[in-house]
């Protein structure tokens, strides 16, 4: 992975900051509310002025998008909002008093810091937990869960974690993200992903086969 | 009934969800007893609420523009609340404002425990989760 960023020419580094730049237009045109010459134009100029002034390192995305997935990732990223919030409501004003959580440790499969924090991010608004720590070395998320009375509520909330971030790198995750997951539901012997040829590919060369 | 009363009941059915969202954030951030839990009821319930508010707003828009206003304040609540429950939370969890006795289980403070272990048995700096080397965790211990 890191090999392929030192090598890297001009162009593509302009290409990888594409979607940057692409965003923040967007953000430009829906703040003025109108689409004209000068409203992209000035949009342009201020999206490139802010990546210069404003550098960030730029984010290791992987080349692959699935809009399917996309798509079933936000559906379910909505159903889940509408329930966390009534549940929490709920729980905020329940009668029987406040309920017991805990803190756990989430091993995800990833190792990039995009997905990671989309995961993060989409877990906070989702299914009643919140990060409170993250281990970037490890891969390694902290999450308070609200409401666990027993160890079976735990590992709930640990198998949803899961979920999410299997949906996001079905959306955008690496070979090397997918073979992780694909490893790990082999173990567990449960069916792996579908696969494209590609994938297959670089799995049948990881594992040496 | 004609369509704009349909989406005047609309909006008023969208404002009202919101209303009650926001009240049973309110309520939660009085009643729950830590800031980690505070900070569930501070981003749950109070996203949806600013979604049936922004729903509520748009049906009665009389434009795109005032619709495409609406866009980025929600994708910005929603990048921006899980940021700050994160922050709020973790600076709570590191000066022990949280209740112990409503955790049935706490792995971070393992993990911590086990870093101070195995720092001590090698008389070196423990290796702690999320370690920022600009801040002193050299007595991090919930």
């Amino acid at each position: 992975m890191s090999g392929r960023i030192t090598e890297i020419g001009r162009w593509q580094g302009f290409l990888l900051q594409l979607p940057l730049l692409v965003w923040l237009v967007v953000l430009w045109l829906l703040l003025w509310g109108h689409i004209t010459v000068i409203s992209v134009l000035t949009g342009v100029i201020v999206a490139l002025v802010v990546t210069r002034l404003f550098y960030l390192p730029p984010v290791d995305l992987s080349g692959r998008f699935s809009v399917y997935w996309g798509l079933a990732f936000a559906w379910h990223f909505a159903v889940d909002l509408v329930r966390a919030s009534v549940l929490v409501a709920w729980q905020a004003v329940d009668p029987r008093g406040v309920p017991v959580n805990s803190v756990l440790a989430v091993q995800l499969h990833t190792r990039s810091d995009l997905i990671m924090t989309l995961t993060a991010e989409a877990i906070s608004l989702v299914p009643g937990s919140l990060v409170v720590e993250v281990d970037r070395e490890r891969s390694l998320l902290y999450v308070h869960a609200l409401g666990t009375p027993d160890d079976a509520a735990i590992e709930r909330v640990r198998h949803s974690v899961l979920v999410v971030e299997e949906r996001i790198v079905r959306t955008l995750g690496s070979e090397h993200d997918v073979w992780m997951i694909n490893r790990e539901r082999r173990a567990a012997g449960r069916p792996p992903l579908r696969l494209s040829a590609r994938q297959r590919r670089y799995e049948d060369a990881r594992e040496g086969r | 009934m004609s369509a704009a009363e349909l989406l005047d009941l609309g909006s008023v059915l969208f404002l009202f969800a919101a209303a009650l969202l926001s009240l049973a954030a309110g309520v939660g951030i009085v009643r729950f007893p830590d800031p980690l839990s505070r900070m569930h009821a501070a981003t749950k319930p109070q996203i949806l609420g600013l979604v049936c508010a922004l729903v509520a707003l748009g049906l009665q828009a009389e434009n795109g523009a005032t619709v495409a206003a609406l866009v980025p304040i929600l994708a910005f609540q929603m990048l921006t609340a899980p940021i700050s429950a994160h922050m709020v939370g973790r600076a709570g969890y590191r000066t022990r404002h949280l209740r112990r006795d409503l955790l049935i289980r706490d792995e971070l403070a393992d993990a911590i425990d086990k870093a101070h272990a195995d720092a001590a048995r090698h008389d070196t700096e423990p290796d702690l989760p999320g370690l920022v080397t600009d801040e002193d965790t050299s007595d991090w211990r919930p």
